[in-house]
């Protein structure tokens, strides 16, 4: 288990890390997603003591890193950015010089065998490391890391610069690993850490974003009240017929896809569901639905939005509601955005509402 | 330590540092052996011994200059940093693998001894009493370039200033002959008597040349182990510090 209490680090002046906690619980696979020089590297250097914080605690499994460093560290295994490789010495050579560095127990040949298996590293066991390729190092690195079996397991991008190929087995090995070990990853890479994490933790300018299961994550994404319908008809007959549906907040017509197929962006009330009523629409006039597909908020979205504060589209405004952001002045900032933003939508959404409706009524 | 000492004298050997070191510091003492020795065709190895002095501080940052440089420049120190062992024994690692190296080096006066003892009597007493000096005057020169070492990315850097730092320590002595012989005010001369004083205290060679005639003096032995162990401790607070940066 890992603890980390408001753990703050500065390089002189530079905040690098602000006032981080978080809890890891034995067996989980935690996230830690965010740009590059957000502070993910930064944090990991401190859980594994290579360097050490302005203020806070690291605790691992109970064991402060700077009270007790040594033994908190033979608790962990550690895959920095750069995996600590010696260019001049064989893979194998590598592995035995970190068995004997961790003072490791278990037998070795069999152990340095197993870890080898593992990580796909057997048939070049005898090279030398300078010669090998990114994707054989960065395996490397990951077998250094297993040595002696540590309980916790921390990869600082493990995936960084490997092909697609190579992402995909390195992401099989962390699944497989994440059975056996407490493991915390991190990326800036969405996809990644949705493959293989349970929890994820949003991490920007060094201060904590958000931090929830993958699976609350992934709802409230899913659950957005918009959805984007291709249609043939006359664009105007079709706007009027769709906003005349009970449930339609409104709808927005946007370029011309195919010959004469038009994509109707509709934002519906919270709950509904129009899908039914959609399809009798088109009956009754005669169109027919080319393509229906929720129009989704993807984790880029939230992430854009979380780290870059950058404004999403009106419809998009509403935060996602089941992020729960971390201090209790983040969370009021948050929710004040939200009514803010919540409030603009439905003001422009019944303005806009209000204008079609006088331009029909003028025509 | 025992890891760190093992892979540093596979890097010696796996890397042409150990080669060239050795090589020159054999061909250096292979030709003062020739010119203060065979040449004049006697058994007495004193102008031998005080040259292998010399070659201490050109040679020893070459044993020195990559042991944390490199391991910074390439951003191994992460992986010993992060393993679950002392600061102490990471440096203390590093210290003896070159300072075992050096003694390899070292170690070929014997084999001149040898050599001599089939044309004349070698005083073997004397010949040991040398290779304690070397190694002594080694392991204090090695803790300079370790910690100088420890200071830098680069290798050359390293290696320049551990040069400068121990050539200082080389002529220290003479350095104080020279501050002594300076006309300065009066009022001065007791603070440059002292100086000189303080400079011959600390003069590395005195005490070599004390061994040389084998004069064995433990004065000078704590001298040069508690100079390594300071110097030892110092690399060890470096790399503390630089955790809190």
């Amino acid at each position: 288990m890992i603890e980390v209490k408001n753990l703050t680090k500065y390089y002189g002046d530079h905040l690098a890390v602000d006032n981080i906690s978080f809890t890891v619980e034995d067996g989980e696979i935690l996230g830690f997603l965010g740009p590059n020089g957000a502070g993910k590297s930064t944090t990991m250097n401190m859980l594994t003591g290579y360097i050490s914080s302005s203020s806070g605690q690291a605790l691992i499994n109970g064991i402060d890193i700077l009270e007790d460093p040594i033994k908190a560290k033979a608790n962990i295994g550690y895959l920095p950015e750069l995996p600590p490789l010696y260019q001049d010495m064989t893979v194998m050579g590598y592995l035995n010089f970190v068995y004997d560095l961790k003072k490791c127990k278990l037998p070795r040949k069999s152990h340095l065998a197993e870890i080898c298996n593992l990580c796909k590293i057997s048939d070049v066991s005898h090279r030398i490391i300078r010669r090998l390729s990114k994707g054989y190092r960065q395996r490397v690195g990951m077998a250094q890391a297993l040595i002696g079996n540590p309980p916790i397991i921390i990869l600082d991008e493990p995936t960084v610069g490997l092909d697609p190929k190579q992402i995909i087995e390195i992401r099989n090995l962390i699944k497989k690993l994440g059975k056996r070990h407490t493991l915390i990853l991190s990326s800036h890479i969405l996809s990644e850490i949705q493959a293989v994490c349970d929890r994820v933790i949003i991490i920007n300018k060094g201060k904590m974003a958000a931090d929830d299961t993958m699976e609350n994550l992934t709802k409230s994404v899913t659950s957005t009240n918009r959805m984007i319908v291709r249609l043939d008809g006359v664009r105007d007959e079709v706007l009027g017929a769709i906003r005349l549906i009970t449930g339609v907040k409104s709808v927005r017509a946007d370029m011309e896809r195919e010959g004469g197929l038009y994509d109707y962006e509709i934002v519906m009330e919270d709950g509904a569901d129009i899908r039914v009523m959609l399809n009798e629409m088109c009956k009754e006039h005669g169109w027919s639905i080319y393509k229906m597909a929720p129009d989704e908020m993807t984790l880029e979205d939230i992430f854009m939005k979380i780290t870059m504060g950058e404004d999403l589209p009106d419809t998009k405004k509403k935060p996602v509601p089941r992020i729960n952001l971390v201090t209790a002045e983040d969370q009021r900032a948050a929710r004040e955005a939200a009514e803010e933003a919540a409030e603009e939508a439905a003001a422009k959404a019944a303005a806009q509402a209000e204008n079609e409706k006088n331009e029909e009524e003028n025509e | 330590m025992g890891a760190i000492f093992r892979r540093e004298m596979g890097a010696f050997f796996s890397s042409p540092i150990a080669y060239v070191y050795l090589t020159i510091y054999y061909l250096f003492a292979g030709v003062c052996f020739y010119i203060f020795t065979l040449s004049y065709g006697i058994a007495d190895m004193a102008s031998f011994f005080s040259m292998l002095f010399w070659a201490g501080f050109l040679l020893i940052p070459v044993l020195t200059m990559r042991s944390f440089s490199e391991e910074k420049m390439n951003k191994t120190d992460q992986g010993l940093l992060t393993a679950p062992v002392s600061l102490g024994g990471i440096v203390l690692g590093k210290y003896f693998a070159a300072l075992a190296m050096y003694t390899i080096g070292i170690a070929i006066i014997f084999v001149y001894a040898l050599i001599l003892s089939f044309f004349g009597a070698v005083t073997w007493g004397i010949v040991v009493a040398n290779f304690i000096a070397l190694f002594l005057l080694g392991a204090a020169f090695i803790s300079v370039g370790v910690l100088i070492s420890s200071l830098t990315e680069n290798q050359f850097i390293a290696y320049i200033i551990s040069l400068l730092l121990l050539f200082v320590m080389c002529i220290i002595q003479t350095l104080a002959g020279f501050i002594e012989g300076a006309s300065v005010p009066e009022i001065f001369q007791p603070v440059v008597s002292a100086a000189a004083t303080a400079m011959n205290a600390v003069s590395f060679y005195n005490k070599f040349y004390d061994f040389t005639c084998g004069l064995f003096d433990l004065s000078s032995v704590l001298f040069y182990v508690s100079f390594a162990a300071v110097f030892n401790f110092l690399t060890i607070r470096v790399l503390e510090t630089r955790r809190w940066r």
